[in-house]
């Protein structure tokens, strides 16, 4: 035996699939991309990482120690739904030149929109993908832009704080400095007369349901466009829909139209500047998602950000608010999406606006929280906001969830209209990487605060909420359910909130973090709402990724849609609960 | 029973109507009672309490803002000496993840900085009201403004607020911020106390040292004396 061999066989997993596993370290494990989908075929059949998490690429041009050899990397984590825990992390290196490997859409569905996502923003193609277009941008779109060499047309510097700001700040309208004042880049020698734009694309016809009668009815099926200017689409989200007679037989999601590049811009921020940033992905739950970008730079500060037990009690009352208002609205727009206009909606909104007040008056703002702090959060809470958040917590909003409740689950248009709708089974749930109500209304109890418990969810006594209808109405029912659990944590955390210090220590404005990756996972109202980030020890993360629930939830619309009826598909989508904000990024 | 789900729904908006009215006597004769009379409307509060109607009639009324509400950044000057707080130190430009404000740092004609900004541009067009630039300004300087009334006809350059549009004296900031304007002064007084105690030690050490070295000089006059003696 050589050398070699010895130490490839200390390596985890070495036996299961010869020569898959290149090289392992605390951070993940690197794998031989002609190997993968054996490798991943192991790890989902015989090690239970049933779950896909997250699929990031990552570009490391400039990086120390990277080479044009392995400029691209293909970040996956694993989970196991069953026994929860720490998962996996699974590593493909890339070349600069012709960045391919295969595609692992059969092995883990869940993998759709993710690597469309990595194919369009960084033009790394997976093979075997059955329709590897761009997602986020259109067809024309010229490069890929998350790619380290991109440049945007308003580009000033790679990283903020921008030098013409200070001391000699004279102030210039940005508009100025771009050709027609426009946010675009040309490629060159373009010509526009000749430009032709892409079609746009059509959704795959799935079986066309067989007529009642037996009797054979010559008719077509035809292309309906839902949106992207339509209030049941919850922002600006297109669904393509085939059609036969009512009959959904396609179906093609298409997005991108609030798309910012969110993660560009988080790679140009200093690491605190993101905070705000992430209030703007899912807004109605700005609070989560301050949780969960700060929980994941605070793993790699390490010792240096633990914050202190008031501020762990804060964030858990604020995510946990968060999760009740989101629910209470998503519940009153499913009403409203059912047909039941507004009025529904407006006194589930009423509880929240008690609970946005609270938000207000703890952080400055009602929906751009901006409130979490690596090591704490922005401002301790006074005596009078607690006073009020007790009355709400204990008095008012546990007897507004039964009244909900009376009139709701029982009513008999929602459950004409809602059970049976959308079915998802458990395990296709899992496999298309559904999580939150989600994936919990299939029967799978998966809750990020149970399987992998971050902050302090561990000390409280909670039930994860699951119902097996799998269709809307379980979905409507866990959302019920989740708020009435929320409720127990929040009396928990109210009653046991000790004093003390809400930060560490001071807060800075500019500080390093060490060289590595870490991927920090939160269960937003929404589902897992994770994020990767990558840094090179500097001021600016290198890399910032959002693994958005909303926009991984998306994976099972055209499953669940096909063979229901056109107004279903507006409750088929309203149950996702998604905001185009985070869908989009 | 077929229909019963109408009957309870109607029910429902039946018992808001009547929890709205009942609501509303408690407040007669007035539904202003323990609000704010304010020359650009009045000023309402919706308690936990209310049980009927929520709304308020936007803009006649308005709906009391809590003292850490932030919207667009200001800048506080001393009323009584006229002087800027703001150094011109450009933390707030550097912290600002929107990167909207633009400072021009005061000069000498030698060309020496001088700690006063002679040029400052907060962008209300893209600033994203996070209020990180009034959490690290580190001489109290620029603060949030609540005013959120901020609608105009052009974004350049009505948007584009000057050191004059962003400049409040110091009696506008403890208005909007009691707390922590009570804070301040609180601060203000103990370090000034201290100021004062340490002078004070300092002025008695340093009497004390004079009397010593008087005391001495004395002695070393008398000694002559006591010799003398």
């Amino acid at each position: 035996m050589d050398e070699e061999t010895v130490a490839v066989k200390t390596l985890p997993y070495a036996d299961a699939v010869p020569g898959a596993v290149l090289d392992a370290d605390d951070s993940g494990i690197v794998v031989n991309k002609d190997k993968l989908v054996d490798f991943a075929l192991y790890l989902r059949n015989e090690e239970g990482f049933d779950y896909l998490s997250s699929l990031q690429a990552v570009d490391y041009l400039g990086y120390p120690d990277r080479t044009a050899a392995d400029r691209f990397e293909v970040v996956y984590h694993l989970f196991n739904t069953k026994k929860g825990g720490e998962g996996v992390v699974l590593k493909v290196r890339l070349p600069e030149d012709n960045p391919e490997l295969p595609s692992v859409i059969l092995v883990w569905p869940g993998a759709d929109l993710q690597e469309r996502e990595a194919w369009d923003l960084f033009g790394i193609k997976f093979k075997g993908h059955p329709r590897l277009r761009r997602i986020l941008l259109w067809e024309g779109f010229h490069g890929h832009p998350m790619r380290k060499d991109w440049k945007e047309a308003y580009y000033e510097d790679d990283h903020k704080p921008f030098h013409s700001r200070w001391p000699e700040g004279h102030y210039r309208w940005s508009e100025d400095r771009a050709p027609w004042g426009d946010n675009v880049n040309y490629p060159q020698g373009w010509d526009p007369t000749g430009f032709v734009p892409p079609a746009p694309p059509l959704p795959k016809i799935h079986q066309r349901p067989m007529p009642e009668s037996g009797e054979k009815i010559d008719t077509d099926v035809i292309v309906v466009n839902m949106g992207p200017q339509h209030p049941s689409t919850h922002g600006v989200f297109r669904m393509i829909a085939a059609l036969d007679g009512e009959t959904v037989v396609g179906l093609e999601p298409e997005m991108g139209y609030l798309h910012r590049n969110h993660e560009k811009i988080g790679e140009r921020n200093t690491w605190i500047m993101n905070i705000p940033f992430t209030d703007r992905l899912d807004y109605l739950s700005s609070m989560s998602n301050n949780l969960g970008y700060v929980i994941t730079v605070e793993k790699m500060l390490g010792e240096k950000a633990v914050p202190p037990e008031r501020a762990e009690y804060l964030r858990v009352i604020m995510a946990e608010l968060t999760r009740v208002q989101n629910h209470l609205w998503t519940i009153g727009f499913l009403l409203n999406d059912l047909g039941a206009f507004y009025t529904p909606a407006l006194y589930t909104i009423e509880e929240r606006e008690l609970i946005l007040d609270l938000f207000e008056a703890a952080s400055g703002s009602r929906m751009m929280c901006n409130y979490m702090r690596f090591g704490g959060v922005r401002r301790d809470v006074t005596d009078d906001w607690l006073k009020t958040a007790r009355e709400l917590v204990f008095n008012r909003l546990p007897a507004k969830v039964d009244e909900f409740d009376r009139y709701l689950t029982e009513s008999e248009i929602l459950m004409e209209r809602t059970i049976g709708v959308g079915y998802l089974s458990p395990e296709d749930a899992i496999a298309t990487s559904m999580s939150g109500p989600m994936i919990r209304g299939s029967g799978v109890p998966y809750d990020v605060r149970k399987a992998r418990p971050y902050s302090i969810y561990d000390r409280f006594d909670w039930d994860v909420v699951t119902y097996d209808g799998c269709d809307v109405y379980a979905r409507y029912r866990v959302r019920l359910g989740e708020v009435r659990q929320s409720i127990r944590i929040l009396k928990q955390a109210l009653d046991q909130i000790p004093e003390g210090p809400i930060m560490n220590k001071k807060p800075a404005y500019s500080f390093r973090v060490p060289k590595g990756d870490a991927y920090g996972a939160v269960e937003a109202p929404k589902g897992e709402l994770g994020f990767y980030v990558v840094s090179d020890g500097s001021d600016n993360p290198w890399r910032y990724h959002v693994r958005a629930p909303s926009y991984i939830n998306i994976n099972a619309l055209e499953h669940m849609s096909i063979g229901y009826k056109v107004a279903d598909l507006i409750i088929i989508l309203g149950a996702i609960d998604i905001v185009l904000g985070e869908t989009d990024r | 029973m077929f229909g019963s789900g109408i009957i309870r729904g109607l029910g429902i908006t039946l018992k808001r109507t009547i929890t709205t009215y009942t609501d509303d006597l408690a407040k007669v004769p007035s539904r202003y009672i323990n609000s704010l009379d304010t020359p650009s409307g009045k000023v309402l509060q919706q308690p936990p309490e209310v049980k009927g109607l929520f709304t308020i009639q936007y803009p006649e009324e308005k709906r009391q803002l809590p003292e850490n509400f932030r919207f667009i950044p200001m800048l506080v000057y001393e009323e009584d000496t006229g002087k800027q707080r703001c150094t011109a130190c450009g933390i707030c430009s550097k912290v600002c993840p929107s990167q909207c404000i633009w400072i021009v740092r005061d000069q000498t004609k030698a060309g020496k900085p001088i700690p006063r900004p002679k040029e400052f541009y907060v962008d209300a067009s893209i600033c994203m009201s996070c209020g990180l630039c009034a959490e690290f300004c580190p001489f109290d300087s620029i603060k949030m403004n609540h005013d959120y009334e901020l609608a105009v006809y052009d974004r350049f350059p009505s948007l584009i607020l000057d050191l004059e549009e962003l400049s409040v004296p110091t009696s506008y900031y403890a208005a909007l911020y009691p707390a922590a304007w009570e804070e301040e002064q609180e601060a203000k007084r103990i370090k000034e106390e201290r100021k004062r105690a340490r002078a004070k030690k300092a002025a008695e050490a340093k009497a004390k040292k004079a009397a010593a070295a008087a005391a001495a000089k004395a002695k070393a006059d008398k000694k002559p004396d006591a010799s003398e003696a």
